[in-house]
């Protein structure tokens, strides 16, 4: 079943054409990953899912349900799509635990109790059972990016948009959440993330895009798309990855 | 986290007496400067050749003791205001700033009213709101006329409270545009953003600067006493009147000073930890 579908995407930032008719579509309980240089609108894509950016042109549907109608309430769409920051973007000013139930008390109205059970849940599942007090400057980057994943977790979204999560993190660091990903994928949670890393992306994609000049200019699986390129932009892009020793 | 016993080093301990040596130094290095500082500004003063004159009319025990209940019952006053101004102003400020920040053609008229008034009131002289308010108002004889006191303290909550929304903007807009996006992304609206993720951090930021105008408004209170009302430094003003003497002025300066010793400190406090937090972030 589709989950999402964007059809002719257009944003420009002051004459700066960044999605130029884009389209995509992903599946439930698909793994989606975007490639493509620095600057090639996968951010900008992801932010116009989540209704961040307002859309030049195009259509976006969630469930079937047309989420670009201006007259669509952009507070209740997000609630349903998860995202993660490549700069993790915690509340330094909140607990871990805090950080993780403010969506489930504010927005879903739990009861507190009940929100931050699940919070502790959430953060045992992930290994930092011992960190629910602690506030975001006490952590390592990995450890903030998997707090990170499981605050937009903790309002069971259908969609997870995931923005270069690792890019900021020390190289040892990337393993770890790399390895939450995978779990999210294995729990049948359908996610679209951009990413540099084409190892992981390789791994854990059903599907891999490739942006450029504003559209998806080659898809497919990742075995296709890396190992037998058809276009020649993405066979160049992929030469150019090679050669910084990045696959 | 339970620290295993641990031995010092030789060389550990060498140091730390070193260290031990270097401090009892220091102490002896300052008393001994501070004691050379401290008589030769006593020889000055006392020295010059008009001491006797000055601390008979600054520094006389006798008035002091007699003007000290005046002066008490007048710094009463000054903290009442200090404390209902202070108040009254943090929280138009914050009412304002906020106002400031909405966007969407509804809020327009809003906004403009917002940005008039800390344009108007940060421009004007306190002096000339609280003639205004205090001398001119109550001239329009209107019922239910609240008393100069409450009209003065209006004019020092609508001077402060200028200043004050800025200094809350300021701290609005120092939050990282990516805490808004993080937040929106959750779910929450603009409101539960404000108010759980933006003013939290920006409130945090800026207490410092707020804590520092606190203590000039503690300053600016005892100027209600141009409309009527009796602050410290108009007791001692009347005091001295009495008496030729200017040791009630000195007496209600102390009594300044010891009133604004804690929220100095406060205030110092606050900026400590703000700075300690930049570090650490
Ligand atoms: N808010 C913005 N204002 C102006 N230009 C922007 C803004 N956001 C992104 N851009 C521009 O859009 C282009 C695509 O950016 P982005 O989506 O971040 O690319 P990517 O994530 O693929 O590196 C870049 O040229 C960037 O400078
Ligand atoms: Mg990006």
């Amino acid at each position: 079943m589709t989950l999402l579908r964007c059809r002719g995407l257009r944003k420009t930032f002051g004459g700066h054409v960044v999605l130029d008719g884009l389209d995509l579509t992903v599946d439930e309980h698909r793994v989606v990953a975007l490639i493509g240089a620095s600057g090639s609108g996968k951010s900008t894509l992801l932010r116009c899912v989540n209704l961040l950016e307002e859309l030049d042109d195009g259509t976006i549907e969630l469930d079937g349900e047309d989420i670009s109608d201006p007259r669509v309430d952009p507070d209740r769409v997000r609630r349903r799509i998860g995202m993660v920051f490549q700069s993790y973007n915690l509340f330094p000013h909140l607990s871990v635990l805090d950080n993780i139930s403010l969506a489930p008390v504010r927005v879903h109205r739990r009861p507190r109790a009940e929100a931050q059970a699940q919070a502790r849940e959430l953060l045992d599942r992930v290994g930092l059972g011992t960190k629910a007090d602690a506030y975001p400057d006490q952590l390592s980057g990995g450890q903030q990016q998997r707090v990170a994943i499981v605050r937009a977790l903790a309002n069971s979204p259908r969609l997870m948009l995931l923005d270069e999560i690792t890019s900021a993190l020390d190289p040892e660091l990337v393993g770890e959440v790399l390895a939450l990903v995978r779990e999210l994928k294995d729990d049948g949670m359908t996610m679209v993330l951009a990413t540099h890393e084409m190892g992981f992306a390789r791994e854990v994609a059903d599907q891999v895009c490739f942006l450029d000049g504003g559209r998806v200019v080659e898809s497919g699986p990742p075995e296709r798309v890396f190992g037998d390129p058809t276009e020649p932009r993405t066979r160049q892009f992929l030469r150019r990855i090679i050669a910084a020793g990045r696959l | 986290m339970i620290l295993a016993p641990h031995e010092p080093s030789a060389a550990q301990r060498r140091r730390e007496a070193y260290r031990r040596r270097q401090t009892v130094t220091s102490v002896l290095v300052a008393a001994a400067s501070t004691a050379a500082l401290g008589t030769l500004l006593v020889v000055a003063v006392t020295g010059a050749p008009g001491w006797d004159r000055v601390r008979r009319s600054f520094a006389d025990p006798a008035i002091a003791r007699d003007a000290l209940p005046e002066v008490l019952a007048g710094l009463w006053l000054n903290v009442r205001l200090l404390f209902c101004c202070a108040a009254g102003a943090l929280l138009l400020g914050l009412l304002v700033a906020i106002l400031r920040t909405l966007r969407g053609p509804v809020f327009f008229p809003v906004r403009a009213l917002a940005a008039g008034y800390t344009y108007t009131f940060r421009g004007l002289p306190l002096i000339i709101v609280l003639y205004v308010l205090t001398l001119g108002v109550p001239g329009l004889r209107l019922a239910g006329m609240p008393p100069v006191l409450v009209l003065g303290g209006l004019a020092l909550v609508l001077t402060y409270g200028g200043y004050l929304a800025e200094v809350f903007r300021a701290g609005i807009e120092s939050v990282h545009p990516s805490q808004l996006a993080a937040a929106r992304s959750l779910g929450l609206s603009y409101r539960q953003t404000m108010r759980h993720v933006v003013l939290p951090q920006a409130v945090r930021r800026v207490a410092p600067p707020l804590l520092n105008d606190v203590v000039a408004l503690q300053k600016d209170v005892g100027l209600v006493s141009l409309a009527g009302p009796i602050d410290a430094v108009r007791a001692a003003q009347i005091a001295t009147a009495e008496t030729f003497n200017y040791t009630p002025y000195i007496v209600a300066g102390a009594l300044f000073v010891l009133l604004a010793i804690p929220l100095i400190a406060v205030t110092d406090w606050v900026t400590l930890r703000a700075a300690r937090r930049q570090e650490r972030g």
